[in-house]
C-alpha cells in the first residue's frame, strides 16, 4: 500500500509540476463549459417558446441538460484519456527509468496500479473542474442531485477502464505518440462499435455493441447504477491492469 | 556477497551469457571486464534482479535473485548504463523518491538524503532539473540514487561511461572511497579502470568468463613476457633491409620472435618478443652494431593489460586495430557458435 502511495505521488506531481496536466484540465473544462451553455441555452429557448404557446409540456433540467451533458463528456473523455496515459510506461523505458523502478524493493503490480490510480486521479481532476457548472444548475434551478452523483460515478468507472487500456498499451512501446495513438484509437474504436446495433441486429453486432463502453454509459446517464455495467467497465479495468502486468512481466524476458 | 552459478541467459536466438559461474567476497571490489556485447550489462541486469536467468543461479547477500527478488533488491544498489533520472525532477526530490522506493521514510530518509548530496558532490545541483544536468552531474546523481538505502552490494554498469578525463577521476575516487562500506561490482571496457579502481578481475567475452584473476596476478602475468622495441637505421649512405635485420635479430639469444612495426627510409621499428629472463639487451645491441647498423633506439616495454586482455578474449575486441596480435586466440576461448553473436547492449529495456 505505502509502495502504491509512493508512485501514486511522485506521478501525480510529474502531472502537475508541468503544464500537462493545467492544459487538459483547462481545455476539458473549456469544452465542457462550451456544451454546458449550448444546452442550457437551447432548454431556456425551449422553455420560453413552450410558455408562449401555452403548452404545459414537462420541462426537467436532469432529462434535459444534465443527461446529455453526461453522455458528452462521456465521448470527450475518450479524448483525452490517450493524453494521460501515454506517458506512463513509454516514457519510463524510453529513459531507461523503468530499470529502476523494476530494480527496487517494489512489486510490479504496485507500480502498475500508483500510475493507473494517478491516471485516474488526474481524470477525476478534470470532472471536478466541470463541477463548477452544475453549481450554477443548482443556484438558478432545482435538479435532481442524485442522477447528478451516479452520472460522475460512471463517468470516473467508465474512464478508469479506458485509461487501464492506456496503461497496457503504453507498456508496449517506448515511444510517446505511439502509445498516444494506439490508445486513441483504440478508444474510438471502443465508441463506435455501438454504431452497428443501430441498423443490425445479429449476434455479432449486439457483441460489437455490448463491447462499446459508451453503451453502457446510458444507464448511469440515466441516474441508474446498473450492475451490469458496472461490472463490464470493473471488467474493462481488471483486464486492462492485468495485461499491464502481464506485459510488464514479458518486458522482463524479451529485453 | 555475491555467488553466481552456471548462470545462464539465452534471447531469442543468442545467448548472451553461457554458464558463468564466479563469487565476490565482502567488501570487494570486482572489474567486470570484457568487450561491447559481450554480456556485462546482461549479468548485472539478472544479479540486480532486472531480467530472470534462464539457468543457473545468482545469490546476492545471501539470497537468491529470482526466489528472494524482493529482499535482493533492498540489499542491491543499482546503476545502470545511462543513469535512470527523471528529467523533470529536481534532484533533491528525486533522491527522496528513490529513497522511498527503496523504503526509507521519516528522518532517516532525510539523513541519507543529505549524506547521499553530501558524499557524491551533488549540493550545487540540488534544486536543478535533472534534464538540465551536465553529464558529470548525471551520474554522480547517479550514484548517490545506487547508494541512498546504504545497501551491501553496488551493482555500477559502465559507471564512468561518457565523462571527461577530469569526471572519470572524479567518479573513480568516488567508487574506490564507497568500496569501504560496500561490496562493488563495476563493468567497463576500459582496462586503466580496473587497474586503477579494481582488486579482482573478472573478464568476460562472449557470455563466457576467460579469466578471474586478482590485478596484481593479472599484472604479473603480463610481466611474464618481456618485449623490447628498437629502432635501427641504415649505416650513412646505405640501405637498410628490414628482413634480414628481422633475421639477424631472431637469432639473438632469448628472442622469441621478432615484428616489423613500421618502417620508413633507411629505418625501422623492430619489437622483439622474449623469452623470460633468457635475454640480455647487451646482446640485441651487439648484434645491431656488428652488423653495421645503426641503433637508434632501444626500450623495453612490458606487454599491458590491454595486450593481456585481448588475448584472453581474441582479436575482434573493441582496442585498437594496430595493437600487436602476435598469436592466434588462447584455449581459453572456446568460441561458442551460438554466442558469436552476443546480443547488443543497449542502454534501454
Amino acid at each position: 500500500m505505502k509502495n502504491i502511495w509512493i508512485i501514486f505521488a511522485k506521478e501525480m506531481k510529474s502531472y502537475f509540476s508541468s503544464p500537462v496536466a493545467y492544459i487538459l484540465l483547462t481545455m476539458f473544462a473549456v469544452i465542457f463549459g462550451f456544451f454546458f451553455w449550448n444546452m442550457v441555452g437551447f432548454f431556456v429557448i425551449e422553455g420560453a417558446e413552450m410558455m408562449a404557446s401555452g403548452q404545459m409540456g414537462s420541462m426537467n433540467v436532469n432529462e434535459q441538460v444534465v443527461r446529455p451533458l453526461l453522455g458528452n463528456a462521456s465521448v470527450l473523455g475518450l479524448f483525452f484519456i490517450p493524453m494521460i496515459t501515454m506517458r506512463l510506461f513509454a516514457e519510463e523505458k524510453r529513459t531507461g527509468t523503468i530499470e529502476l523502478l523494476a530494480t527496487s524493493p517494489v512489486r510490479d503490480i504496485q507500480i502498475i496500479l500508483g500510475k493507473w490510480l494517478a491516471a485516474v486521479g488526474l481524470y477525476a481532476c478534470m470532472l471536478l473542474f466541470t463541477a463548477i457548472n452544475f453549481a450554477f444548475l443548482f443556484h438558478y434551478g432545482n435538479p435532481d442531485w442524485k442522477p447528478l452523483v451516479v452520472g460522475y460515478l460512471g463517468l470516473l468507472l467508465q474512464a478508469g477502464g479506458l485509461l487501464a487500456v492506456g496503461t497496457f498499451i503504453s507498456t508496449l512501446t517506448r515511444n510517446q505518440i505511439i502509445a498516444g495513438a494506439a490508445t486513441f484509437g483504440a478508444c474510438l474504436m471502443l465508441w463506435v462499435f455501438a454504431w452497428v446495433s443501430g441498423y443490425d441486429t445479429s449476434t455479432w453486432a449486439s457483441v460489437l455493441s455490448y463491447l462499446s463502453v459508451v453503451t453502457h454509459f446510458d444507464s448511469f446517464g440515466k441516474g441508474v447504477i446498473e450492475s451490469k455495467d458496472a461490472i463490464y467497465y470493473l471488467t474493462v479495468i481488471f483486464l486492462g491492469l492485468f495485461f499491464t502486468a502481464r506485459s510488464m512481466e514479458s518486458l522482463r524476458w524479451r529485453s | 556477497m555475491i555467488t553466481v552459478k552456471e548462470l545462464t541467459r539465452k534471447y531469442a536466438r543468442t545467448t548472451a551469457v553461457n554458464h558463468i559461474s564466479f563469487s565476490v567476497a565482502k567488501g570487494q571490489i570486482v572489474g567486470f571486464l570484457g568487450p561491447n556485447g559481450a554480456g556485462k550489462t546482461t549479468t548485472m541486469r539478472m544479479l540486480t534482479c532486472f531480467l530472470p536467468p534462464t539457468s543457473g543461479t545468482a545469490t546476492v547477500a545471501g539470497f537468491d535473485v529470482l526466489e528472494q527478488s524482493l529482499e535482493v533488491r533492498k540489499h542491491i544498489g543499482y546503476l545502470p548504463e545511462s543513469p535512470p533520472l527523471y528529467q523533470d525532477m529536481e534532484t533533491v526530490d528525486y533522491l527522496r523518491f528513490v529513497g522511498r522506493l527503496k523504503g526509507l521514510a521519516g528522518t532517516e530518509l532525510e539523513k541519507r538524503v543529505d549524506y547521499v548530496i553530501g558524499r557524491c558532490a551533488v549540493a550545487d545541483v540540488k534544486t536543478k532539473l535533472l534534464g538540465k544536468l551536465s553529464r558529470g552531474y548525471r551520474q554522480r546523481v547517479g550514484l548517490a540514487q545506487a547508494i541512498i538505502h546504504n545497501p551491501d552490494v553496488l551493482v555500477l554498469d559502465e559507471p564512468t561511461a561518457g565523462l571527461d578525463p577530469k569526471q572519470i577521476n572524479e567518479t573513480r575516487e568516488l567508487i574506490k572511497d564507497l568500496a569501504g562500506e560496500h561490496t562493488i561490482i563495476l563493468s567497463t571496457h576500459i582496462l586503466p579502470e580496473v587497474e586503477q579502481t579494481c582488486e579482482q578481475v573478472i573478464i568476460i567475452n562472449k557470455g563466457e568468463v576467460v579469466a578471474t584473476d586478482s590485478v596484481a596476478n593479472l599484472q604479473a602475468r603480463a610481466r611474464g613476457v618481456e618485449t623490447v622495441a628498437l629502432e635501427v637505421a641504415a649505416a650513412p649512405g646505405g640501405v637498410l633491409d628490414p628482413a634480414l635485420v628481422q633475421q639477424k635479430l631472431s637469432l639473438v639469444p632469448g628472442v622469441a620472435q621478432v615484428l616489423v612495426k613500421s618502417q620508413r627510409d633507411g629505418a625501422a621499428v623492430f619489437e622483439t618478443e622474449n623469452r623470460k629472463g633468457e635475454l640480455k639487451r647487451g646482446d640485441l645491441a651487439r648484434a645491431v652494431v656488428a652488423a653495421g647498423w645503426e641503433l637508434n633506439e632501444m626500450r623495453p616495454e612490458a606487454m599491458s593489460l590491454e595486450e593481456i586482455f585481448l588475448r584472453l578474449t581474441g582479436s575482434e575486441a573493441t582496442m585498437e586495430p594496430e595493437a600487436p596480435l602476435a598469436e592466434g586466440p588462447p584455449e581459453e576461448v572456446a568460441a561458442q557458435p551460438e554466442a558469436a553473436h552476443a546480443e547488443e547492449e543497449e542502454p534501454q529495456a
